[in-house]
């Protein structure tokens, strides 16, 4: 049997580990302590499984899309509708168990990093909830492209502190938090976004999200009486598409497809699809994983226009599943997403984030193919209202 | 023993306490740059430590930060940095410490880096974010070559840790002086001397101590209990000054003069 757990020092194969400054080592220590002890214990699952029923509104529904799959001819195709959560993305699940973690730590101020800005909502909300000093780090750029919810996470009294440098995406932002963190790191919780970073943060957000799978699994053999053939997420980081597949894994016939985003080309710079080109692993914000970056090792500029998909590598996790091919990875484009998002607004009357459109655009090619008895899940990570401005624009640009 | 070790046994032997000055490697363009690394050691420079530039300094501040971009802009890379420390090897011995990130060295390669540094005439690397198992793998390519791993510790390591990191270290321990990315500051604080007294039981390495050094007052204080003090940004900041006018060799050079305490020979003279 495969075992998909990384070893104690954060590796899965050779991918993940910790790559931080000395001052890092000593807080990552004490998080992985506080994480073991609590992940299994009764009173933080407790309290966990009590939030996300009450707060986020779980279990989310997996629901049929009659409409989409008639109109494709093939599968059966069942959107996992993590935009109905509270704060209308699956980053809410993670941000729910950290922030009781960082609680049980005793740390009373609460850094995050966002790109889409749907983590940074989410970590502004569970501050709020328990009334916590919040501090959000976002991209100048994608400030710019989501600005709505950088209104949101004020209103819920977050301080968003623009990053101007390097891209001012994503990346750009998770330095300026582990600055943050390094500058700050007794009264500081790194509440990070993604099944990303040092170890244990890929591993303690992919178990947070593994409720997606979980759920999933109970809904669909309720509706269907049987598994699933194949699971479809789009990858940024990774936190939603780890969190559907993981429950998963070890069930052979279900197939997996990760969907990264190809932006406007295949020449670097021009995507954020990290498994496009060969092998390029390297090691950037913590962890060894798959890469977009130049021959000498500088890591390149991205693009997409998803902010939420927007970066330079991916969760380590997915380098393994990759590399195992447990997992297929593939892209689709700026253009094949915007095509998506209106054709779900369409046909199921369910506008998806940029993000999960770039799902969603990947079952616009996959259930043609396969069978009509066939399943597909999709997990659909977010809700399209932050992104209307956006594909305003983009669409009037290809109007005219 | 490698020259790191010597210039430390040397200034013990004079009764001195070592200045070690950093610049990104490259900035503000590698004429330049190749200017000021042979000013800094024609002033006062035991060490020089040059920076590699990295697209994502998750340990610099601003200033560093900024400096690490303008070397990129000007397409430094690896190749070009090795090439820079070829050229002021002609004139100079004082030892050289690249200060790196893990993922430029990585791509190219850390055996290929090792032998190519050690030919050029690099001294020892250090690497900010490789730690435990990473820096453990570095340390004995870099050994092979005869290259020191200049090792970090910080005031949140542990003493198991210093214990660790001492066993794995060679050169000089480079101490963090406070929880923080790289920058300038007023005022060196208490942090960094427990740090140095405690990391004092687990080696008998020389401990040099930075972050945040900006003054000659400072410089006095870390001398009064550690081995050398490592000046970055402040450094870092006045060739920053420079471009917007100026000599940046003469600036690099004043200021560099201003900083050096004659003080310190003079106390350790006693």
């Amino acid at each position: 049997m495969t075992n998909y757990e990384p070893n104690e020092l954060g590796y899965w194969g050779e991918f993940g580990g910790r790559y931080v400054p000395e001052t890092l080592v000593a807080p990552l220590d004490e998080l992985i302590e506080a994480y073991f002890t609590y992940r299994d214990d009764p009173g933080f699952r407790t309290e966990f499984d009590g939030l996300l029923k009450d707060f986020v509104g779980r279990p989310s529904p997996l629901y049929y899309a009659e409409r989409l799959s008639e109109k494709l001819g093939g599968a059966r195709i069942y959107l996992k509708r993590e935009d109905l959560n509270h704060t209308g993305a699956h980053k809410i699940n993670n941000c729910v168990g950290q922030i009781l973690l960082a609680r049980r730590m005793g740390k009373a101020r609460i850094i995050a990093e966002t790109g889409a800005g749907q983590h940074g909502v989410a970590t502004a909300t569970v501050c709020a909830h328990f009334g916590l000093e919040c501090v959000v780090y976002m991209g100048t750029e994608d400030m710019g492209r989501q600005e709505l919810n950088v209104f949101r996470m004020r209103l819920l009294g977050a301080d968003v502190r623009g990053v101007d440098s390097g891209s001012r995406t994503l990346k750009d932002a998770i330095n300026e938090a582990l600055r943050d963190w390094v500058t700050n790191v007794e009264t500081t919780y790194y509440l990070l976004g993604s099944a990303l970073g040092p170890h244990p943060y890929p591993l303690m957000v992919r178990d947070f999200q593994s409720i997606i799978g979980r759920e999933t699994r109970k809904q669909i053999i309720e509706k269907e009486g049987r598994l699933p053939d194949m699971l479809i997420a789009c990858v940024g980081g990774g936190s939603n598409a780890i969190g559907l597949f993981y429950e998963f894994l070890k069930e052979r016939r279900v197939k997996m497809i990760g969907v990264e985003a190809g932006g406007i080309g295949s020449g670097l710079g021009e995507h954020a699809a990290r498994f496009m080109t060969g092998t390029n692993v390297g090691v950037l914000q913590g962890t060894k994983s798959y890469l977009l970056q130049d021959e000498y090792g500088q890591i390149a500029m991205t693009h997409s226009v998803s902010a939420g998909l927007d970066y330079a590598s991916i969760g380590p996790e997915h380098a393994y599943l990759h590399d195992r091919r447990r997992v297929e990875y593939t892209n689709v484009s700026d253009e094949e997403a915007l095509s998506a998002f209106q054709i779900l607004s369409e046909t199921e009357g369910i506008i998806p984030a940029l993000e999960s459109a770039h799902a969603i655009a990947q079952v616009l090619k996959t259930a043609p193919q396969m069978a009509k008895d066939s399943i597909i899940v999709v997990n659909l990570s977010g809700r399209g209202d932050k992104d209307v401005n956006t594909v305003a624009d983009e669409l009037k640009n290809r109007t005219q | 023993m490698s020259s790191i070790g010597e210039t430390f046994i040397q200034l013990k032997h004079e009764g001195r306490k070592g200045f070690i000055p950093f610049v990104s490697a490259g900035d503000p363009d590698l004429q330049a740059s190749k200017e000021i690394v042979l000013a800094l050691a024609a002033n006062g420079a035991d060490i020089i430590e040059l920076g590699v530039p990295f697209t994502d300094p998750m340990a610099d501040g601003p200033t560093i930060q900024a400096s690490s971009q303008r070397a990129l802009g000007n397409g430094v890379r690896i190749p070009d940095v090795l090439q820079l420390v070829r050229d002021v090897r002609k004139t100079t011995d004082v030892p050289i410490v690249l200060f790196s990130y893990l993922n430029p060295l990585y791509r190219f390669g850390i055996e290929r880096l090792a032998a190519e540094a050690a030919d050029a005439g690099v001294d020892g690397i250090l690497i900010t974010d490789a730690v435990n198992e990473a820096a453990y793998v570095a340390s004995q390519i870099l050994g092979r070559h005869g290259l020191d791993l200049i090792s970090l510790i910080a005031p949140t390591t542990s003493d198991e840790r210093l214990f660790r990191i001492a066993a794995n270290a060679s050169g000089f321990i480079y101490a963090v002086s406070r929880a923080g990315v790289t920058g300038a500051q007023k005022e060196t604080g208490a942090a960094a001397r427990q740090l140095v007294e405690r990391a004092r039981n687990y080696t008998d390495l020389p401990i040099a101590v930075g972050f945040g050094i900006s003054t000659r007052e400072q410089i006095a204080d870390v001398w009064q209990y550690a081995d050398a003090a490592v000046v970055g940004s402040a450094i870092v900041a006045e060739i920053e000054r420079s471009i917007s006018g100026g000599n940046t060799v003469e600036r690099v050079t004043g200021f560099v003069q201003g900083l050096l305490p004659p003080v310190a020979k003079e106390t350790s003279q006693i």
